[in-house]
């Protein structure tokens, strides 16, 4: 270890200026001369993370007097394995054995509030501080071991949980805590440890959830078992908008185990002491419920139509150039997504329990805060009576019903007082009433000069809103159901460089003219919010379909034609390693019916970077997409757990490999007529491709940039690239399903 | 009062006969195993072993169970002591939210103990009525893959008649 680097800190330096919150501070992961400057704030703050929100150090990490380290977070588990990485994070910073560690996840009265658990930004914003902040606390620690033992800090190291001193002295992290307070705000600069001495950090330990998933342990808050628990089911309006116009509750009454049907304008719920009760109960108190119909939902088969003559909002999100002068040839072509759902596996769960005028929620929630904020505006409670309790649930891959249940069991509970209600959606209801990813319109006119070089670039983007979530209770299902009901806000946009409908809509290739305007629509014919990815995932697929289309109007090869205009080095090394790894060979068909396909993002044109390289087979006859083979390449920073960024890319691929072939959600003039696995049929394991390959490319000297997110949009490109390269036809509308595929064959 | 077997022990259950036995283990039995994911039999969440062949726990009434040999993921091993598939998920991490995942290892189960050799076509088909929404196929097949190489070894069992692909 280089010892200018050495803890060399007395507890005044450390804590000198004691409330000070941020002090200038900037370090990119191991530039550590960089941490030795004093840097300008604006500069330093983003990378911090969520500890500059939220400086307290104990805000984050606590240790006890045996020693036990508890890690704080204001994230949630949703499946990609944010906790082991977290836990890493912190073990080696202390140099505490994994084990050791325990975490809390978000909780409105435990941890910090990091808003919500989305857009892959957990590792930069949660990683960053638990990182930075266990650093701190080993060097405080240290430092209080140093005034104990009567040495310079710099002498002493840490390890196993202990100080030590070079003659053999040692004091165990429980003992340094001991009357001492960690209540104190981070200060700059941290020295995190350098990259050659991180023993955790780096390697592909086991997560530390999958043990109890894989035995039956309790691990979602469907296994929630609280004493005196009763269920409940929600009876929900037979189509969108229906009036509840009459009510029989007998049926229900005579059910064995009811207790209560719960009422509130066309909000409808039943609660039985067990649950297969409580669904009997539902059935018979839908029976009894008569229902003003409403017809409040676009017609299908005009539904691109519709969303064109809908007003938007027209923002211009990029311009540059002025103007083609010497085009040869321009390209045209239109893209179309349908809606397409989360499609969790395990319908939407949350438990409730009111008592002495205060409300707990146990929800998979992707917000603990702000729902415990939508939730209180629900019962008109004040915020400081609800706590709500983050526990998993099946994946949720955005913003699907966790929110609505939540909103849901609360309504329930209240009218149960004393008994926690656990409230589980049917499938039905799952499909029919989450919000959906939205149906999306784009279009793209390139230009090419004589030579084939690309000189021009037009795209528009309408989208209905990709973030809905609560909020406040206007953003809540059972918030519009209620007898004095809540509005929601008009939706706005999210602005890039992020982007909602237009993220990633700007190519990241160097274009000398470029225009790309988004329209977003704040109109929600059928409800939408944020599905994985986002817009997305459609612009990605429309432009990365289209740099294809115009690489073979150039003739060139679509690999080197993308690498003419990309600059950043980063991006160039994911293209060249997908394409290395795949073995991509200019102008090559892998065999009869058999095509390859290639596809480029970066997420957000700021966070991680995938390349995609796939392999289709298309059965001319019933017009299926098998795939062979797919591999890619993702840098997404320093790489914490490589096999956890290698599961979240694997399934973000076969998830939108998914996506991209069979997904559609039907829909009629009254409600969503998809609503269960036969009407809304996604990947079994009869299509599940041949192989996937992740390769990283991982930057030890840069900050994270999150990996949940990257695939999607590279997979749905790769794969109709490949098809066009199998069959010589474009086929630009979503999903490239069996019947599609035959019909642009002409079978 | 109806008894049923279930891990290898008897429980007696005090719930109407037409309740789907998915219900009664949660609810009843405290059984985390088996999940609700349809209630329909469409996507396996709920997969649990009837004399060793998989079956959707969601649309079994318990009626139909007595005397029959239930097994869910709890009968396999534990967290601390796993048993050969349960370990083969773990050493391939095959999980992401894993709610998929011990329907999963119970279809897989009921395809190991009838064929310790299968091909890894037949892997695939077994596992067809099993949906995953994360999109860790790829692993769910390497890690029962890895179950039948490692008990189809210990076992010395002859080989399977299919050649893998």
């Amino acid at each position: 270890m280089n010892a200018q680097f050495q803890p060399n800190l007395t507890r005044r330096t450390l804590l000198g200026g004691g409330g000070a919150l941020v002090v200038s501070f900037s370090l990119r992961p191991f530039a550590r001369a960089a941490a030795q400057e004093v840097q300008s704030e604006a500069e330093a703050l983003p990378e911090w993370g969520s500890l500059k929100d939220n400086p307290m150090l104990d805000s984050w990490i606590r240790i006890d007097a045996e020693g036990k380290v508890t890690v704080f977070t204001g994230k949630a588990e949703l499946g990609q394995g944010i906790k082991t990485a977290l836990v890493q994070l912190a073990a080696d910073e202390l140099s505490v054995p994994l084990g050791s560690v325990a975490l809390v996840t978000a909780d409105t009265a435990r941890t910090a509030d990091e808003g919500y658990t989305a857009a892959s930004h957990s590792m930069e914003e949660s990683g960053t501080a638990i990182w930075h902040a266990a650093s701190q606390v080993r060097h405080i620690l240290t430092g209080w071991a140093a005034e104990r033992l009567g040495t310079g800090a710099g002498e002493l190291r840490a390890e196993g949980g202990a100080v030590l001193a070079p003659d053999g002295r040692r004091i165990g992290y429980g003992e340094l805590v001991a009357g001492r307070s960690l209540h104190v705000a981070a200060a700059a600069p941290s020295r995190l440890k350098p990259v050659g001495e991180y023993k955790i950090i780096g390697t592909s330990v086991a997560r530390i959830d999958i043990p109890a998933k894989v035995t039956g342990g309790v691990a979602y808050v469907q296994d929630l078992r609280l004493p005196g628990m009763v269920h409940a089911r929600i009876v929900r309006p037979p189509s969108r908008g229906a009036r509840l116009t009459g009510l029989d509750t007998r049926g229900a009454e005579a059910i064995p185990g009811f207790l209560k049907v719960v009422r509130n304008g066309n909000f409808l719920a039943v609660v039985a002491e067990r649950e297969f009760q409580a669904i009997r109960a539902m059935q018979a108190l839908a029976a009894g419920a008569t229902w003003q119909r409403a017809a409040a939902l676009p017609n299908e088969d005009e539904i691109f139509e519709v969303l064109r003559r809908l007003q938007s909002e027209e923002r211009v999100i990029k311009a540059e150039g002025g103007g083609v002068t010497n085009a040869a040839q321009t390209i045209e072509a239109r893209y179309l997504r349908p809606y397409q759902m989360h499609g969790s596996i395990g319908p939407s769960c949350a438990v409730a329990l009111y008592e002495n005028d205060a409300l707990t929620v146990w929800s998979h929630t992707q917000g603990a805060f702000p729902l415990r904020a939508a939730v209180s505006e629900l019962l008109r409670m004040p915020p400081e009576k609800v706590r709500v309790i983050h526990m998993e649930g099946a994946g949720c891959y955005g913003h699907n019903a966790a929110d609505d249940v939540g909103g849901d069991a609360a309504l329930v509970a209240r009218e149960m007082p004393g008994r926690p209600v656990r409230v589980q959606w049917m499938r039905e209801q799952e499909h029919g009433w989450e919000p959906l990813g939205s149906a999306m319109i784009t279009e793209a006119s390139g230009q090419l000069d004589a030579d084939g070089n690309l000189v021009g670039w037009t795209y528009d983007v309408w989208s209905c809103p990709h973030s809905t979530r609560p909020g406040g209770a206007g953003w809540l299902l059972p918030g519009w159901e209620i007898e004095s009901p809540f509005q929601p806000d008009r939706p706005k946009p999210i602005p890039q460089p992020a982007g909602g409908g237009d993220r990633n809509a700007i190519p990241l290739y160097r274009i000398p003219n470029v225009r790309v305007v988004d329209h977003f629509i704040p109109e929600i014919p059928i409800r939408t919010s944020a599905l994985r990815s986002l817009g997305a995932y459609m612009n990605v697929f429309s432009v990365e379909s289209f740099m294809d289309e115009l690489a073979r109007a150039a003739k060139a090869d679509p690999v080197a034609f993308r690498m003419r205009y990309l600059e950043d080095p980063r991006a160039r090394a994911v293209v060249e390693t997908a394409a290395e790894k795949f073995g991509w060979k200019p102008g090559e068909k892998p065999g009869p019916g058999r095509g390859q396909g290639f596809a480029f993002a970066r997420y957000k044109n700021l966070a991680c970077y995938v390349a995609i390289a796939v392999e289709a087979e298309v059965d001319a006859g019933t017009g299926y997409i098998h795939l062979p083979r797919i591999v890619a390449a993702i840098d997404s920073g320093l790489a914490v757990n490589p096999d956890g960024i290698r599961n979240q890319t694997e399934g973000g691929i076969l998830q939108a490999s998914s996506w991209t072939r069979f997904e559609e959600v039907r829909f009629s003039t009254e409600e969503i007529t998809s609503r269960d696995w036969g009407s809304y049929p996604i990947m079994r394991f009869e299509s599940v491709p041949g192989s996937v390959e992740v390769h990283i490319v991982n930057r030890p000297d840069q900050p994270f940039l999150g990996t949940g997110e990257g695939a999607q949009g590279p997979t749905a490109a790769a794969i109709a690239n490949a098809v066009a390269d199998a069959t010589g036809v474009r086929i630009r509308t979503l999903p490239l399903s069996p019947k599609r595929v035959k019909a642009a064959l002409g079978v | 009062m109806m008894a049923l077997d279930v891990n290898g022990t008897t429980r007696q259950v005090d719930a109407d006969p037409d309740t789907p036995l998915l219900y009664v283990l949660r609810n009843d039995l405290a059984l985390n195993g088996a999940k609700f994911g349809c209630g329909l039999g469409q996507c396996g969440a709920c997969t649990v072993m009837v004399d060793g062949n998989a079956v959707f726990s969601c649309v079994t009434p318990i009626s139909l169970l007595e005397g029959r040999r239930i097994t869910t993921v709890e009968g396999l091993g534990t967290a601390e002591n796993p048993s050969p598939l349960q370990q083969a998920f773990i050493d391939e991490q095959a999980a992401q939210c894993g709610y998929c995942i011990a329907g999963m290892i119970m279809r897989a189960q009921a395809l190991l103990e009838r064929n310790a050799r299968p091909s890894d076509a037949e892997i695939r088909r077994q596992m067809q009525p099993n949906l995953c929404r994360c999109g860790t196929h790829m692993r769910i097949l390497r890690a029962v893959r890895r179950a039948a190489d490692a008990m189809g070894s210990a076992s010395a069992a002859p080989a399977g008649g299919e050649a893998r692909l």
